[in-house]
């Protein structure tokens, strides 16, 4: 009882410690004010959109100015409502998409370093399958057999991503599983599940959380990728790369594609910045950068 | 590597049977593709078809897959050469800077630009540069290979710029090389932004090691201690990162060749997987798998050639 108190209590000085480095890097700080103020625009976008996104009254392809900030598309659109609007979208997708994979790829990792032999052979081969191929053509591929939703876009991107997690767990269930420690805590008769739970999860957290704040990033990119093809959202759905795609038709009036764009470069930069800085304090080898006594 | 990668193409064929059958259902249909028969047949069939090179007929253009990639595969390969090109001299040289200067000014600025580089979306690059620098600015041609009033060179490398320059075209490879500008930059931000990160890892490892040290101690001018004693240590992780590259262009390749009209395999890809064209997706599967294989395989005699301690005598 004493002892599960102390490791909880170890593990939240640690989370308070990174905290606070993580509000001394000033990229992190940035990216985490952009990602708060994504989040409070997709939750509050009914008060926020001067106009209803879908509503087609305004004056086809006006220029940004007063009354429509970002213009309005070739239907007569407001692209800032519609922008708006797209965060609500974007945002809880990529959220749930990098949770699916961590998810999958997190349990068919450790089943994979945990059982090894023909299990671990058949998990690992798959995740060579999946990296032979470039995500957004396999994402492609799958999306068109399934059909084009949002759902199945996410889907199609899941079993794009889960590999990266599934490999970086089953390392280091592979590597703790062997560390003295354990096998001690095995010899002395603790049941191994014990030993997974106790030993080897808390030093999954800090690859995991990198990996994932990167992965949100990249999530966004591929969802509205896919969009963009014509593969994800559908019309008349406001969402970030349809809006792009739009753009491109109709690509001398600027406004359309830039504004969507610019919110999903945003986004994606703003999640870099966390996940970059997340990695200088969790992981400083990897990234050259000083160390900044983290144990 | 190879055992390990053919086993997703019935998988993938597999998944596409399904959603072809059930609205088209048209027998002669799926007789002329053999699909009336079971999996293992099919596969067996598909297997046997492709050691003599043929990789079925496009269910689309109704002409051989093989003919269509080895139109499409030139123009993408130009395409992707020029931008891996310029993202290695750009992106490797300014990973140096930043190791060089490091915790300066200077390598602040570039971690802000390489994941900038990284963060902004290859379709919505395509879109502004395609409004400032044909629309508005008109400095570059916008889309396609080479402007209507040029012929196409004959065909000896697939390459435009080098075919006509071989039929001593000087305007149309001018003509084409411009075209090459606008998506090879496109292209190649992202792989910028990836190599200044890894080069900047990479040389950092390096160069605070003894022997570097020493090299300075002997005088030796510090723009050669970098250059061939730290660069060439730390050039077989580039190389490694240059291998990647090479997939993250094909992934860009399909939006930028949507954007540009380039008549290349990216473009082909797409059109294949909205059509559900499997013959087509298969043929572009494989050919994006050999690469990666022939990449990888390239990646690793280069590290022998870089680093004469990996060398197989």
């Amino acid at each position: 009882m004493s002892e599960a108190y102390a490791s909880e209590a170890r593990l939240e000085t640690r989370r308070r410690r990174v905290l606070g480095m993580l509000g001394r890097q000033p990229l992190a700080l940035l990216g985490g004010a952009v990602v708060a103020t994504w989040v409070v625009v997709a939750v509050c976008a009914p008060l926020i959109a001067p106009h209803d996104p879908l509503d087609q009254s305004a004056p086809p392809l006006q220029g940004p100015g007063a009354t429509y900030l970002f213009g309005t598309d070739e239907l007569g659109r407001d692209v800032f409502s519609r922008v708006v609007w797209g965060a609500r979208l974007s945002i809880p997708l990529a959220v749930l998409l990098v949770s699916l994979a961590v998810a999958v790829g997190g349990v068919l990792g450790a089943i994979a370093g945990y059982f090894g032999g023909v299990v671990d052979g058949i998990i690992m081969r798959a995740t060579d399958l999946v990296f032979a191929f470039p995500a957004i053509i396999l994402a492609m591929v799958v999306t068109a057999v399934l059909g084009p939703s949002v759902r199945n876009a996410v889907l199609a991107l899941v079993i794009v991503s889960w590999p990266a997690y599934a490999r970086v767990v089953r390392g280091l269930v592979l590597s703790v599983g062997q560390a003295d420690y354990v096998t001690a805590a095995r010899l002395l008769g603790a049941p191994a599940r014990r030993a997974l739970v106790r030993d080897v999860l808390p030093n999954l957290a800090g690859p995991v959380v990198v990996l994932a704040t990167l992965d949100l990033g990249n999530a966004v990119l591929l969802l509205s990728g896919l969009s963009f093809l014509g593969l994800g959202a559908q019309p008349p759905r406001p969402e970030w790369g349809a809006g792009v795609a739009e753009g491109i038709q109709y690509f001398q009036f600027w406004w359309i594609g830039t504004f969507p764009g610019l919110a999903i470069f945003t986004v994606v930069l703003a999640f870099n910045f966390l996940g970059d800085s997340l990695r200088d304090i969790l992981d400083p080898q990897s990234s050259g950068r000083e160390r900044r006594g983290m144990q | 590597m190879l055992t390990n990668l053919v086993p997703g193409d019935p998988a993938a064929a597999n998944l596409g049977q399904r959603a072809i059958e059930d609205p088209a259902a048209v027998a002669s249909f799926r007789e002329r593709y053999g699909l009336d028969k079971s999996l293992p047949e099919q596969y067996a069939i598909y297997v046997w078809r492709l050691l003599h090179g043929d990789l079925g007929e496009s269910q689309q253009s109704r002409l051989p897959v093989m003919t269509e990639l080895g139109t499409f595969i030139p123009a993408t390969a130009e395409l992707a050469l020029a931008s891996i090109f310029l993202a290695a001299v750009i992106g490797i040289s300014l990973g140096i800077v930043a190791a060089v200067r490091q915790n300066r000014v200077e390598d602040h600025l570039l971690r802000v630009v390489s994941l900038v580089g990284i963060s902004a979306p290859t379709f919505w690059l395509g879109l502004v540069a395609l409004y400032v620098f044909f629309f508005r600015l008109d400095w570059l041609p916008g889309t396609g290979r080479l402007d209507p009033q040029f012929a196409e060179p004959e065909r000896k490398t697939g390459f435009f710029t080098i075919d006509s320059l071989l039929e001593g075209e000087w305007g149309t490879a001018w003509d084409a090389a411009r075209h090459l500008i606008l998506p090879a930059t496109v292209l190649a931000l992202y792989n910028v932004g990836l190599l200044t990160r890894y080069t900047r890892s990479a040389v950092l490892e390096v160069i605070t090691q003894d022997y570097v040290r020493a090299a300075r101690a002997k005088g030796i001018p510090e723009h050669r201690v970098i250059l061939r004693h730290v660069f060439r240590a730390a050039l077989p992780s580039v190389i490694t990162v240059l291998g990647l590259a090479f997939a993250n262009v094909m992934t860009g390749a399909v939006l930028v060749e949507t954007i540009f009209s380039w008549p290349g395999i990216g473009q082909y890809a797409y059109r294949s997987a909205t059509t559900l064209d499997l013959p087509a997706i298969m043929g572009v599967s494989l050919f994006v798998a050999v690469t990666y294989i022939t990449v990888n395989f390239v990646v690793d005699v280069l590290y022998g050639v870089i680093d004469p301690r990996i060398r197989v005598t």
